[in-house]
């Protein structure tokens, strides 16, 4: 099943992805290309088999609810784009 | 000074031959001079690698005398530096100057390392020819037409022209091993685990691992052995010993299993590249190993499965740069979309704005199942095909890359061409078991690399058989004309 110009105008749309309406045709051409590698996978019979979603098996590691890390706000907002009495700033979300 | 291995500076350092100032101030002049050819470093920290070597010189006068001690490095500009740039090689992040230092990092500074700078990559270790960074390709030492592999090609560039004994690396499907066997290096992918992740900025979770990119197995050794250990910051991080990796170089070969997989030697392998790798498994069986074949039938699907998991895990690591809290932000937003849209849409570069919509697209509703669980399904069954060889060889060696270094240009505009490039490396990500890639021959002047693969957690056994064979061959000493 081929992308339209269209499901691709909506996968940017959920990633939030600015596109130029001239990269779209060159954009579609190449995820239906890559589509068409990674669909080569429904072929493997995988009835049975359990995902596998860490090499280890693992399981994520929980630590003591105790605080360790210092407030480092001023750095951290010091690399901000726009900030003002402590707070991140943005475009006025509510009118 | 330039061609010592990071050993052969110990010697040198211990010995009061020269000092670690002087050793940093040659090799930034080398960067001056050279790194215009290659384009490797994106930043060259001179004054904070004075101020690094000052303290490692005083230090050793103090009585300390770490291998590591005043040792020149760089690193991937992944890692998180403090105070210095950290770009990714992302016009995203191309102002972002990180409040904090990766383990890695802190860890490496912590043994006396030396850091000159921070190396050029492709964009967001998204690439097997370091074209899409944001600051331009890096060139390959040996043929400065030809690209030098990626992710990690500033590191392989600037470790093979002698501007740097030894680099850190990434790799997620390939970026240590790929670029270290198209610019003649050692270079080692731990197991998962092994290293911390903490402060590498992320491409996909679940396969990214950080370790070194030299010119030895040796000094590969001395530099994991550093950069590997526990680390609470990195919930994935394995608790668990580190091995000592320069007392396991040493161990001879007699009995060594080594499996060929036949799936390595068929079509699509440079038939000149094949006759390279056989002769260095001749090297090898007159070192004591023994040699077999062994089938990994499933590895023709790990292309396919690697593009469904890499990119899904890239489009959620990557929506965290959306222009609010650092990084790129464009001009004059009209409202909080529009600055979303257009901050990635302008800050991205092509190849990662395609990853993060066929990571979208693949996680999109309706469609996990058909992709993202049947990968995950499928990366199980090359896994198992691993820990079924490992019951009858204890290494599995073949070619790192099927072609040698390609032209800059020839295949940027295929992605599909360049994936493929991938192929024998990107099994090891999918299972989590470590790789290497070492130094095994050339054609028409460019290196060929051949890969070792092991168990998990046998590092220390990956880096001694490169470095028996390092010690029967001299193609790891070839150095590239004009540097």
């Amino acid at each position: 099943m081929a992308l339209e110009r269209s499901d691709v105008e909506k996968i940017a749309h959920l990633a939030r992805l600015g596109l130029d309406d001239a990269e779209l045709p060159r954009t579609t051409e190449t995820l239906n290309d890559i589509l068409g590698l990674i669909d080569r996978m429904q072929a493997v019979d995988t009835h049975g088999i359990e995902p596998l979603a860490h090499p280890l098996e693992a399981t994520q590691r929980l630590r003591p609810d105790e605080v360790t890390e210092s407030n480092r706000r001023d750095a951290y907002q010091a690399i901000a784009p726009a900030v003002e009495n402590g707070l991140y700033l943005v475009p006025k979300v509510i009118e | 000074m330039h061609r010592l291995t990071l050993a052969q500076i110990a010697r040198g350092l211990a010995a009061k031959d020269f000092s670690a100032v002087e050793l940093s101030e040659a090799l930034l002049a080398r960067i001056g001079q050279f790194d215009p050819q290659l384009n490797s470093f994106i930043t060259v920290t001179a004054d904070q690698a004075r101020a690094q070597a000052q303290a490692a010189d005083a230090r050793r006068a103090a009585g300390e005398n770490g291998a590591l001690l005043g040792a020149p490095i760089a690193h991937k500009d992944l890692f998180c530096t403090q105070g210095v740039r950290t770009s990714c090689a992302s016009k995203i992040l191309d102002n972002f100057v990180s409040p904090y230092d990766a383990t890695v990092v802190e860890k490496l500074a912590a043994a006396g390392c030396v850091s000159l700078g921070k190396l050029n990559m492709d964009e967001f270790a998204m690439g097997s020819a370091n074209e899409s960074s944001h600051y331009g390709p890096v060139r390959n030492p040996w043929n400065t037409e030809c690209v030098p592999g990626g992710s990690s090609g500033g590191s392989a560039a600037a470790v093979a022209a002698r501007l740097i004994p030894a680099a850190t690396g990434s790799d997620t499907g390939g970026s240590i091993r790929q670029p270290a066997a198209l610019t003649n290096l050692t270079g080692i992918k731990p197991t998962y685990g092994r290293v911390s992740r903490w402060g590498m900025i992320a491409y996909a979770s679940s396969l990214d691992q950080g370790g070194p990119l030299a010119r030895t197995a040796e000094d590969c050794a001395l530099l994991l052995g550093a950069m590997a250990g526990f680390d609470p910051k990195d919930s994935t991080c394995v608790d668990q010993p580190v091995d000592d990796y320069l007392a396991a170089l040493n161990r001879p070969l007699n009995g060594l299993r080594i499996g060929l997989p036949r799936e390595y030697f068929g079509a699509g392998l440079d038939p000149r590249l094949s006759d390279a790798v056989m002769a260095c498994v001749e090297v090898l069986k007159k070192l004591g190993a023994t040699v077999r074949e062994i089938g990994l039938p499933n590895m023709q699907h790990a292309i396919p499965a690697y593009y469904v998991i890499a990119p899904a895990e890239a489009s959620s690591n990557l929506s965290r740069f959306d222009g609010v809290r650092f990084g790129y932000r464009c001009e004059s937003p009209v409202n909080l979309e529009d600055l979303y849209k257009r901050s990635r849409g302008e800050g991205f570069g092509a190849e990662v704005k395609r990853r993060i919509m066929v990571g979208t697209y693949a996680l999109s509703a309706g469609y996990y199942d058909a992709y993202y669980l049947k990968a995950q399904k499928i990366r199980r069954l090359i896994r198992s095909d691993f820990i079924g060889a490992f019951q009858e060889v204890d290494v599995i060696l073949g070619p790192t890359t099927p072609n040698p270094a390609w032209k800059l240009g020839e295949k940027s505009s295929d992605p599909i061409a360049a994936y493929l490039e991938d192929i024998y490396t990107i099994t090891a990500n999918l299972a989590g078991i470590p790789g290497l890639s070492m130094p095994a021959g050339f054609v028409d002047g460019l290196p060929v690399g051949v890969q070792l693969l092991a168990p998990y957690f046998q590092e220390g056994r990956l880096l001694n058989v490169a470095h028996q064979y390092q010690q029967a061959t001299d193609w790891h000493q070839r150095a590239p004309e004009g540097f």
